[in-house]
């Protein structure tokens, strides 16, 4: 099956059609997917901004990072889950959308930085230049996911 | 006075500009999440929910600074936001509570600042802040969210007034 043929069967599903068939489930998942990306984005940035000597600088990264990291967690489940639900009422013009693969690229990139090269620099102690990369790129690919993400509803 | 707003050279450029409209959207949700970001922290460490360990005084002596770099592009872009549609704006109950929201969490900033934080010498290491500071951590969580909801909801004007 073609990428394009599973978007079209899953806007086609019971569940994308009943999202394109409301006026009110699109904007209220919407409403949880910025809530989501507020406090993601908060834990983040508080994080990446440590890591760049700025913020709390009376505290190790290591800390600031243990103690967000059930938020930053949260928040990402919430916004999986309605990025999602947005995603299968609108799959086809999302195929369409440079955006949506955009979005999806810097994602994907972004996911696995934090959870691999992010992750092992709060762990242990490292030197100032790696942990200013570090926050630089993920700033970055997050930001890519942010912008890309509302350049979607965008033609 | 919203109709003449909307007839001025600028607010027409914008409106009618391919590129502008979703990049001054862009800098109001990226300074969102700095803005909330930093202020859910305080709310959240108020609350004894996080950074429980970290003195307030850190968080708003170090976070405040960033509190305002994130409100500050994100009020410019918001007021040209409805400066290129004043009349959508206007028409719009979803506009009129996320403006009333704006000014309540306004004034429970105002009362959080100069009421219990005066004291805050008293409390500033408890993993958890006293009763009247946890209420303001609370109102300004629900505020805040309710007016990110009600300003993400202007782009659908379920009850339109005309």
């Amino acid at each position: 099956m073609s990428i394009l043929a599973f978007f079209t069967a899953l806007e086609q599903s019971w569940l994308g059609q009943t999202i394109q068939g409301s006026i009110y489930i699109f904007p209220i998942t919407e409403v949880f997917h910025l809530l989501g990306l507020a406090v993601l984005g908060g834990a983040i940035l508080l994080v990446d901004m440590r890591l760049l000597g700025l913020g709390l600088k009376n505290h190790p990264p290591q800390q600031l990072a243990r103690d967000v990291q059930p938020l930053m967690k949260g928040a990402l489940a919430v916004m999986a889950l309605s990025g999602i639900t947005l995603f299968v009422s609108e799959a086809v013009k999302c195929y369409y959308h440079q955006a949506f693969w955009f979005k999806m690229s810097a994602l994907a990139l972004a996911l696995t930085f934090t959870f691999t090269w992010r992750k092992k620099v709060l762990r242990s102690p490292s030197a100032p230049a790696t942990q200013k990369l570090t926050a630089i790129i993920s700033l970055i690919l997050w930001s890519c996911v942010g912008i890309g993400g509302r350049w979607i509803g965008f033609e | 006075m919203f109709e003449w707003v909307g007839t001025t050279p600028w607010s027409v450029a914008i409106h009618e500009s391919l590129w502008l409209y979703p990049i001054i959207e862009s800098i109001h949700v990226l300074g969102i999440c700095l803005f909330f970001g930093m202020v859910m922290l305080l709310d959240l460490r108020l609350l004894g929910i996080t950074l429980r360990t970290v003195p307030v005084t850190d968080l708003t002596k170090k976070l405040l600074p960033w509190t305002f770099a994130g409100f500050v592009p994100m009020a410019i872009t918001g007021l040209l936001l409805v400066y290129q549609d004043p009349l959508r704006a206007y028409d719009n109950y979803f506009f009129q509570a996320k403006f009333v929201m704006l000014i309540l969490a306004g004034l429970n900033a105002l009362a959080f600042h100069t009421g219990i934080y005066k004291r805050v010498a008293d409390w500033d290491r408890d993993p958890v802040a006293p009763f009247r500071a946890r209420v303001a951590g609370a109102f300004s969580l629900l505020l805040w969210a309710g007016v990110i909801i009600a300003g993400r909801l202007i782009a659908y004007n379920w009850f339109p007034k005309t």
